[in-house]
């Protein structure tokens, strides 16, 4: 589904270079749910934004569904990803005067689905989500659980091909963070590739696999099937074998 | 996506309605001047007669003093107006297809309802061929025929006013109206009929009301009807009688023809039946100065009597300058506004939105924004025109906003600030879609 070979994105000013990515090479199979994990400046977000295609990289070759979109234009790549990609932010990202059929609908306007099919899309994501009686309801009418649920039900009435959650219970408390993190599991569960930042440890055992980045490298990769499996040590980029510390 | 985008920009809008007022505003006052001030413009240089503009002429003749130009400052032009012999003269001698002279005058009328007062009205006294070459509209009867004209019959034609005032707007064609003592039959009344500018005689004022009635030229004399138009004399001579006004060298007399087209030849033939004209006069010891007789069409005798004034031109560069602010000062609130969406942006071009359709969204709401401020700009234009009519006491209707002028104030409002928003808009989409998400 999605495979990066030797990434590297560089950010410059005219005094310094940051090394966000280094040669970073993952693939993540259809229907997988990964979470990758790191400290902060470890490159996790650049890392998602370059697999969302938010970001350009200078150097490697990113296969997404089949086709390499290393060098697609700013173009290719919008409409790339409003077809492939849902996201899911820590702070949800809606748009605070739309209702949330008009949030929904965003992606699916730019698409440019008919209407009906696009009124169908909506209404069945918001029942996923369990939110179709508020449809009306502007973000600020909702809690932060809520709103992230609208969130997903934005990025799932696209039907994308992979998941991208970055920090998706960041800004919400335990029990609405489960109840997120239960969604995840389920959409998962119907066949979605879900790729998921997280800082937090308890979360990232809910995925299959986790990465481990620092200082923009894979630094260890665990397969978290079930509870009972011992973790596999990979070798990644060359590198020795370690042991992922989650 | 237009509907879309209309009701994105509606949104937008009313999330800050402070900046959105202050846009509309601008733009709104920008509008209001410049269209007021273009308005003007617009009716003082329009064609007045567009179907025979071209071949409609003013002629002079440079009958003035041997010694001097008529106009120092332009030797080059001759009297703007002939004697009333030379018109009498030029009548008989036809040669154009129409022909007429005239002046501005006026009579008592002694009115038909015996308890009404006599009064003094505005004629144009003038040739049968007046109402054909200007298309003169006629709401009962027509013209007198040119035999009126050869027999100086007493025959009028009223306005549709004075036929209102008179006859209540019945058909009066045949009725007789007494003026300065003389029993005259109404041959016609012409409908409502104001060119702006009056073409005909801008010597007069180019944005007068029209006379009251029409008499025949032929009836100058007998009546000794005296001019109330402009005159210009310079030689000395002996004018104690109204014979001897009429045959002196002052002009006092505006005289037009009708060519058959308004080719170059047709031109040249007139000028050179002028000029024979003229010669036959040096031999009698008139027009001593070298051969300078001229004929305008309707827009070059616009031009030669400087119906736009300058100041009305100034003015419209200054609007325009001001409108120019006004956009500037558009930008700038713009770039401020949409660096304030800058979230929304990043999150819309993160969920597939390309660069074109997000400038298209912020175009489509400096065009909304454009369309309420060239609305409103249209109503300050109308207000302003009032203000103009007022300050000005420029004759009803002269200064009214047409359908022309209110689809060009909207255009205009809608060019100018998607033009303003152009820059704006470009620098929006420039904005990365990563660029916010994180820090939301």
């Amino acid at each position: 589904m999605l495979q990066m070979t030797q990434i590297k994105k560089v950010y410059r000013t005219e005094l310094i270079e940051t090394h966000a990515l280094r040669e970073l090479s993952l693939s993540v199979n259809e229907g997988e749910f990964i979470a990758v994990t790191g400290p902060s400046g470890s490159g996790k977000t650049t890392f998602l934004n370059i697999v969302g295609l938010l970001e350009t990289f200078e150097h490697g070759t990113y296969m997404l569904d089949g086709k390499d979109v290393s060098r697609l234009n700013d173009d290719d790549r919008s409409a790339f990803r409003n077809q492939k990609i849902g996201f899911i932010f820590q702070s949800f990202n809606l748009i605070p005067d739309l209702n949330l059929f008009e949030n929904i609908d965003v992606p699916l306007r730019y698409r440019g689905l008919p209407a009906g099919d696009r009124k169908q899309r909506i209404e069945n994501a918001l029942e996923t989500v369990g939110l179709a009686s508020r449809m009306r309801h502007i973000p600020a009418q909702l809690s932060g659980g809520q709103q992230q649920r609208v969130a997903i039900a934005r990025a799932l009435a696209g039907d994308p091909k992979v998941l991208l959650a970055d920090e998706p219970t960041g800004n919400l408390d335990t029990t609405m963070a489960h109840q997120v993190m239960d969604l995840l599991e389920q959409i998962h569960a119907a066949g979605t590739t879900i790729v998921m930042v997280t800082h937090d440890p308890e979360l990232a055992n809910r995925a299959e696999r986790n990465i481990h980045l620092i200082d923009g490298r894979v630094s260890g990769e665990e397969f978290v099937h079930s509870q009972d499996e011992i973790p596999q040590a990979v070798k990644l980029n060359g590198s020795e074998p370690l042991v992922a510390q989650l | 996506m237009f509907n879309y985008n209309i009701k994105l920009a509606l949104k937008s809008m009313r999330r800050n309605p402070i900046m959105t007022a202050l846009m509309v505003a601008a733009i709104a006052v920008g509008i209001g001047i410049s269209m007021t001030t273009l308005t003007v413009h617009y009716m003082m240089s329009g064609n007045p007669i567009p179907e025979k503009s071209d071949t409609l002429f003013a002629i002079t003749l440079d009958s003035w003093n041997p010694l001097r130009p008529f106009n120092d400052d332009r030797p080059e032009r001759g009297p703007h107006q002939v004697t009333f012999h030379d018109a009498e003269r030029l009548i008989a001698l036809g040669k154009a297809k129409r022909q007429t002279a005239m002046f501005e005058s006026s009579l008592i009328i002694e009115p038909v309802n015996e308890d009404e007062l006599p009064f003094e009205a505005g004629a144009r006294v003038t040739n049968a061929d007046f109402f054909s070459m200007f298309n003169v509209p006629f709401i009962y009867g027509s013209s007198w025929d040119k035999s009126a004209d050869s027999a100086a019959e007493p025959v009028v034609v009223l306005t549709r006013e004075l036929n209102e005032r008179f006859y209540g707007g019945e058909d009066s064609v045949g009725e007789r109206l007494t003026m300065q003592g003389i029993q005259f039959q109404i041959v016609g009344v012409i409908d409502n009929w104001e060119p702006t500018p009056r073409f005909y005689d801008p010597i007069n004022g180019g944005f007068q009301d029209i006379n009251e009635m029409f008499i025949p030229f032929t009836l100058t004399r007998a009546l000794e009807l005296g001019s109330n138009g402009s005159d210009w004399g310079w030689k000395s001579e002996e004018t104690t009688t109204f014979e001897q006004w009429l045959n002196s060298e002052s002009v006092w007399v505006q005289y037009w023809i009708e060519l058959d087209s308004g080719s170059v030849n047709d031109r040249d033939d007139y000028v050179t039946h002028l000029n024979a004209y003229v010669g036959e006069q040096k031999k009698l010891g008139r027009f001593e100065r070298p051969l300078n007789n001229r004929i305008f069409n309707v827009m070059e005798w616009m031009e030669y009597h400087e119906v736009v004034a300058n100041d009305a031109k100034v003015l419209l560069g200054l609007s325009f300058l001001f409108l120019l602010v006004c956009l500037l000062s558009t930008i700038a609130l713009l770039l401020t506004k949409f660096i304030g969406k800058t979230n929304e942006i990043s999150l819309r071009r993160a969920l597939g939105a390309s660069r074109k359709v997000i400038f298209n969204q912020q175009i489509a709401e400096v065009a909304v924004i454009g369309t309420t401020g060239g609305l409103i700009g249209l109503a300050l234009a109308g207000l302003g025109l009032q203000g103009i009519e007022y300050l000005y006491d420029a004759p009803a209707g002269l200064v009214r906003l047409d359908w022309i002028m209110m689809f060009a104030a909207i255009g205009m409002a809608i060019t100018s600030s998607v033009i303003a928003g152009i820059y704006p808009a470009w620098r929006v989409c420039q904005i990365p879609p990563a660029a916010q998400l994180k820090t939301q």
